[in-house]
């Protein structure tokens, strides 16, 4: 792919991104129709629907009640009678509601019928903290949905993700997850003009650098960004990856970036016990344990409820200081 | 068609023709029911398994009015709907020895015996978890403009699920062709139903969402069918969902790990006498429509159904265990 040219670059939200992926999905195919609550006439808990209405109806652009396990079941079923449903739930909290759903019924219903009922359901919802949200609203279990084989969990962390993982995940027949950081709708960024779908497989590397790799995905990804703007004026060069995909997770890609810089700092939003950051570290261990120059860090959020106060919401996340100062006294210890 | 049928206008020998078919297909069920506790004890059968004596009017009288096309929603307790559904006792029984001719490739067992070919969408165990399902299959008929049925059976114990009162509202809130098919056997494992629910008129719980509801004996074969037919016929033409609820009775335990402890023998006895089998094998003597050659005929036709289907069973292959993470996602994703 060639680099796009500034003429062919525009600035959008990434709430605008989520939109454009939905009207293009539904003008692309008949079978896709978006369902959830508020994603109609309110325009979207996010606004990521907001005018879809207008355009495809109600029959396509679904409000439901407030029932996430009957719609997500709904969802599935809709999915195994030929259609191609988007099941959209207001954020992770709420998807507990339907978890019975989605990991007794669309993560098992192809391998509990022997390869028969294959489920191609797409589930988006708003996931992540540091909105003073507290404790209900504003949990990271982007990877605890990654610990259920049978289905596929990514996390866009950018704006041509955002734009580009939808239709994918549609194109695939087994259920999808898409967890859409809250913080990050307002983001303004960069897009091509003909940006289109991008896979939803493989890890990618945003930065390169020598010195250590930054191993993030989501919200956590642009201050991992950010953090190594600040190192690289310091001289410390670290390379940033983002998963992507939670699951599969592909372990070539930031095992082969360890394997170059020898130093890992993972960071994740979700709390450090059992974590995804968990097992990426156990990853680096069984696969590139004797290029490491230092043990593997992990910066995750602290182990509480999220508060509601902003200063302690702040200091239960991981930031951008946070990562700075870790990765210098790794870099520094053990150089 | 199926669904227009009405018993009374057929000629007397179709009038005869249809009653020991129906009679027919409720033995098949018991002597299946029947193997299957012997192959439990036997060790060739394991997990949990729920037999279906006594209820067996419900699935026979119901499926009379499902054509083809239409889909089938069922419980863990489902040997007897599929097998009239249309799959062979003998995949049925191989799935249950968990073998790879099985109808769920060995991967279900009793509890998730599915059927692609039947529109057969399983077995599922999470008492409750199929009505979303029915739901979303009703939605994608509509949408999809198909002048389907899909029937959903579940027991009383569901009621009392959240599951339950979603559907309930969703299907009637978007007139959806469900037809919910409530067997109350009166116990929900070993909990009655007055000891569960503050109001037991199951009816008056799907009529408060709308629901076109009825209550039908479901010991009575030609009632259940009857009742079906005109329910599934309401469905079929838009008229949106309907409940009816199979009053029925479970003469077995509710697995084979139940005691029994929580229900007098003189009741079950008592129930017995009502046997779905027996009572309409009386009726029909009664009005000469069943010799006793008849019914010769019939167990001599069951049980060589069954011998071949068990010995089909045993003959069945075990899958490699090399193909364990088979069936986890899809193995041909769509471009």
């Amino acid at each position: 792919m060639s680099p796009s040219s500034p003429e062919t670059m525009r600035r959008l939200t990434y709430r605008d991104a989520v939109r454009e992926a939905l009207a293009e999905a539904m003008r692309k195919d008949e079978r896709v129709f978006l369902m959830g609550e508020d994603v109609g006439r309110y325009g979207g808990c996010f606004a990521a629907s907001k005018r879809l209405l207008e355009e495809f109806g109600p029959e396509r652009i679904r409000d439901t009640p407030l029932s996430e396990s009957g719609f997500v079941g709904a969802g599935i079923g809709a999915a195994l009678g030929g259609m191609r449903p988007i099941v959209e739930i207001m954020t992770v909290n709420f998807s507990l509601l339907a978890a019975d759903q989605i990991m007794n019924t669309a993560a098992t219903y192809l391998h509990m019928s022997g390869g028969q009922f294959n489920v191609p359901l797409v589930i988006r919802m708003a996931t992540g903290g540091g909105r003073q949200l507290a404790a209900q609203h504003s949990h990271c279990l982007d990877g605890w949905y990654a610990h259920i084989p049978g289905i596929r969990v990514v996390s866009p962390a950018t704006h041509e993700d955002a734009r580009g993982m939808l239709w994918t995940a549609l194109q695939d027949p087994d259920p999808v997850l898409i967890f859409e950081h809250s913080g990050l709708y307002n983001l303004e960024g960069e897009l091509a003009a003909d940006a289109g779908p991008v896979d939803i497989d493989r890890a990618k590397l945003c930065r390169p650098g020598r010195d250590i790799s930054i191993i993030s995905y989501s919200a956590s990804l642009i201050k991992a960004l950010e953090a190594a703007e600040i190192l690289s004026a310091e001289g410390i060069e670290a390379e940033v990856i983002d998963l992507r995909s939670l699951r599969p997770l592909d372990e070539a890609t930031f095992l082969s970036s360890v394997s170059r810089t020898h130093r890992a700092l993972i960071v994740d939003e979700g709390w450090r016990s059992g974590s995804i950051s968990a097992e990426i570290s156990a990853r680096i261990m069984e696969g590139v344990f004797f290029d490491l120059d230092a043990p593997v860090e992990r910066l995750c959020s602290a182990e509480v409820p999220m508060p509601y106060a902003k200063h302690m919401e702040a200091a239960a996340l991981p930031q951008v200081d946070n990562i700075v100062e870790l990765i210098r006294i790794m870099v520094k210890t053990h150089g | 068609m199926n669904a227009q049928r009405t018993p009374k206008k057929k000629t007397p020998k179709a009038e005869r023709d249809h009653v020991l078919h129906l009679l027919k297909n409720m033995i098949r069920i018991r002597r299946l029911e029947e193997a299957c506790a012997e192959l439990y004890s036997a060790m060739k059968i394991r997990g949990f398994l729920h037999l279906y004596d006594g209820q067996e009017a419900v699935a026979v009288g119901v499926m009379e009015a499902l054509t083809a096309e239409d889909a089938v929603v069922a419980t863990y307790r489902e040997h007897g709907h599929a097998l009239i559904r249309g799959i062979s006792a003998g995949s049925i029984l191989a799935e249950m020895f968990g073998k790879q001719e099985g109808c769920s490739r060995g991967r279900g067992g009793s509890m998730h015996l599915f059927d692609a070919k039947t529109r057969f969408y399983g077995g599922n165990a999470i008492v409750g978890g199929g009505l979303p399902i029915a739901v979303g299959l009703a939605l994608a008929d509509q949408m999809q403009q198909r002048p389907r049925v899909t029937g959903c059976f579940f027991g009383e114990g569901a009621v009392a699920e959240g599951e339950f009162h979603e559907s309930m509202n969703l299907a009637s809130l978007w007139k959806l062709p469900v037809l919910f098919v409530c067997e109350n056997n009166l116990y929900a494992m070993g909990t009655a139903l007055k000891l569960s629910e503050s109001v037991t008129d199951l009816v008056r719980k799907a009529s408060s969402y709308d629901v076109a509801a009825a209550s039908v004996d479901g010991m009575d074969v030609l009632a259940v069918e009857a009742a079906a037919q005109k329910a599934a016929a309401a469905v079929r033409s838009g008229k949106g969902p309907h409940f009816l609820e199979c009053r029925t009775y479970r003469f077995r335990a509710h697995s084979m790990f139940d005691p029994e402890l929580y229900r007098d023998k003189a009741e079950v006895e008592d129930w017995k006498k009502r046997c779905p089998i027996e009572a309409f094998s009386k009726t029909l003597k009664t009005e000469g429509l069943l010799t006793d050659k008849d019914r010769q005929k019939i167990e001599g036709e069951a049980a060589k159904e069954i011998k071949e289907a068990v010995a089909f069973a045993e003959a069945c292959t075990w899958e490699p265990v090399e193909d364990l993470t088979r069936f986890v996602t899809s193995e041909r994703r769509s471009e």
